[in-house]
């Protein structure tokens, strides 16, 4: 099969939207004549010009907004942020207008809207530009949060989310962009909210999504060595979750670690952690372990932001921990 | 600016009166909506319209049914002159499933789909930048449609402000920005949050067109507004229209007013357009005094049908507690 990068699998996903149906626009700074700050968006204002690829100021609360209104009145944007670092400053619009419309109007106006960018640490970024915002948004009831972790599922899931009626938070990482995978050719769709089992195994499960997807993957590589047969799961979508995929797993192998980039306090991690628990009590044989950052902002410093993020190491611990290994 | 000698040659009777009507029907509704405030009927943040209801209704006549709208949590006077139902405001307002949100907006939220009337928005300023939005998508779409967006000058001290009135004017999109400039945002005097309290210059930097009216004349506002409508259908900019007013109430109905003197009030109450409007109709002759009694009778009864409707509504069930959150497909 075909073989693409995770950004080109993001842009064949606008493009093909975009030629689709003329309501769909993507706006965000440099998206346009620079060609997107990561090249995500290369050759889209050559193809759509400037009334479908929008170029903004710098001012992501000002355009967040305008998406939620030009959603509102019939159009389909794609808001792109160079980082949703920076959507904090327009995360007015995206919690309390696009997420709250249609509950707030009787069910009178939705808000078709995708906004997209890189999440998470990305090198030696420093704190401000290291956050993960997956466990932020998925929080709010109305949105929907994808967040991929490889370009096959990157393709068919923002697709869509571009064709959904509601406002979905699509996460990506910088770090990912140059990754490679197989993505077919020709059109098509996957399903929002439901969880994928990207190794299959019988001794532990290992639950993860987003770019802590290598690690869990990784992990699994590393376990087969010495005989542990590890089930890894990539969420893909973190609101609504697929509990009923992790659940069967526990319940098959008895045992879960997850693995995710965020700081740990009202985690993705500890929601899934808390639904194992109250569904799968009696099939567990040994308490849930997740592998978190720590808690502390992210440093600058290599050997700190090494002692701070996840890793291979802290999860196969975990693994052996649950499986009561040395 | 005052030019309301040209705008009265084309004021007919029937139209004169029916503006008399929205502006006596939202005062009405307003107080009525105090009384049931008290009586612990509505709950919740109430923000009421009163001495502001010639810049609803002067604004609101000149634009078409195909127009949107957008105003604030303060925003019961632009429902009523846009021609909702007072029962589906009031019931709203008590959180009855036959409010025009079904009970889940209430006073702050007020929706109607079948208007165009979209909030009814509670955060100060977040309107701005959806009502650019709303004026991009009629421009791509081609539509004949200009987005009408009430706020007040408090919300011109937001950074939003700022940025949307610049998103307005670079991708040059049909909106109409007015700013309700009644003096304060909650306890705060426009000069301890301006530094510049000609709200209308704001408007200059962004190379937008804009104009300062006395918003207690009916006349004035209408003239404006038509005037600034037909520039942004002839050029498809923005305009940014300033009207200066006064809330002859509290902020909210928790505000104890000890911001300003008593006087203040007073005198600006001399300039109350409602009566000034009447006398106007009556000097013109395009109004008698049995007409003004009609509809005097006709506001109080509708005010009335408003209260009933809105105490014989009910609630929604409990089984539809999670709908709404999503489209359903
Ligand atoms: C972002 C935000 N900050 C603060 C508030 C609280 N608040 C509600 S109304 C108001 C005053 C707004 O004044 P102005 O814009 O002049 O409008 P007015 O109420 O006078 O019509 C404030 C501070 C809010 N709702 N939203």
């Amino acid at each position: 099969m075909r073989v693409i990068q995770f950004r080109e699998a993001i842009r064949e996903a606008m493009n093909e939207e975009m030629r689709r149906d003329e309501n769909v626009f993507l706006m965000g700074e440099e998206v346009a004549e620079y060609n997107g700050a990561y090249k995500v968006s290369q050759g889209m204002l050559d193809e759509f010009g400037p009334n479908r690829v929008y170029d903004t100021p710098i001012a992501e609360l000002g355009f967040a907004g305008l998406g939620v209104g030009a959603g509102m009145n019939g159009l389909r944007p794609i808001i792109e942020f160079m980082t949703f670092n920076f959507s904090l400053v327009a995360i007015d619009q995206i919690i309390n207008s696009s997420a709250k419309m249609l509950a707030m109007s009787g069910g009178q106006y939705s808000v078709p809207i995708v906004f997209r960018g890189p999440t998470g640490s990305a090198g030696q970024l420093g704190a401000t530009h290291s956050s993960n915002f997956e466990n932020w948004f998925a929080n709010t009831p109305g949105l929907k949060v994808v967040v991929p972790s490889t370009p096959y599922d990157a393709k068919g899931l923002l697709k869509a989310s571009i064709r959904d009626n509601d406002p979905v938070i699509f996460m990506e990482s910088e770090m990912m962009y140059n990754d490679k995978g197989e993505v077919p050719e020709g059109e098509y769709l996957l399903p929002i909210g439901v969880a994928d089992i990207k190794r299959k195994g019988k001794d532990v499960t290992i639950i993860s999504f987003g770019k802590a997807m290598k690690i869990a993957l990784e992990a699994a590589e590393e376990l087969a060595k010495d005989g542990i047969e590890a089930e890894v799961i990539d969420l893909r979508t973190v609101r609504p979750i697929d509990y009923a995929t992790c659940l069967e797993s526990v319940k098959k192998t008895n045992r879960c670690v997850v693995v995710e980039e965020a700081n740990p306090l009202a985690a993705i991690s500890s929601e899934l952690t808390y639904h194992i628990q109250r569904n799968a009590f009696d099939y567990l044989d040994a308490p849930v372990i997740r592998v978190n950052s720590m808690d502390i902002p992210l440093s600058f410093s290599a050997p700190y932001i090494e002692a701070t993020l996840p890793n291979v190491k802290r999860t196969l611990e975990a693994v052996k921990q649950v499986m009561y290994k040395k | 600016m005052s030019s309301s000698s040209k705008k009265s040659k084309t004021l007919d009777p029937e139209k004169g009166q029916h503006l008399f009507y929205q502006m006596l029907l939202i005062r009405r509704f307003e107080d009525k909506s105090a009384e049931q405030y008290t009586k612990g009927k509505i709950r919740g943040f109430l923000h009421l319209y009163v001495g502001e209801e010639a810049v609803a209704v002067g604004v609101i006549q000149a634009l078409t049914e195909e127009d949107n709208i957008l105003s604030t949590y303060r925003e019961h006077g632009h429902a009523l002159a846009r021609g909702m139902e007072p029962g589906g405001i009031m019931a709203e307002m008590y959180g009855k499933q036959e409010g025009c949100s079904r009970g889940r907006g209430g006073s702050m939220h007020l929706f109607d789909a079948s208007r165009r009337f979209f909030g009814g928005n509670a955060i100060v300023c977040s309107h701005l930048p959806m009502a650019v939005g709303m004026a991009l998508a009629s421009k791509k779409q081609k539509k004949n449609q200009i987005t009408c967006c009430f706020f007040g000058e408090g919300a011109a001290a937001e950074g939003e402000f700022h940025e949307a009135m610049n998103l307005a004017a670079l991708w040059e999109v049909p909106v109409l920005f007015v700013c309700e400039n009644n003096q304060y945002a909650m306890g705060t005097a426009i000069q301890y949050s301006h530094a510049v309290l000609e709200i209308e210059k704001k408007g200059a930097a962004y190379g937008i067109e804009s104009t300062a009216v006395n918003g207690m004349d009916l006349m004035a506002v209408m003239d404006a507004t038509d005037k600034a409508v037909d520039k942004i259908r002839k050029t498809g900019k923005p305009y940014f229209l300033v009207c200066n007013t006064y809330r002859f109430r509290s902020h909210s109905m928790f505000d104890a007013e000890l911001y300003r003197d008593k006087k203040e009030v007073e005198e600006w109450k001399k300039a109350d357009p409602i009566p000034a409007f009447q006398d106007y109709l009556l000097k013109q002759k395009l109004i008698t005094k049995t007409e003004l009694e009609k509809i005097s009778a006709r506001v109080d009864k509708e005010v009335q049908e408003a209260i009933d409707f809105a105490e014989a509504g009910t609630w929604e069930p409990l089984e539809d507690l999670t709908k709404f959150v999503y489209s359903e497909k």
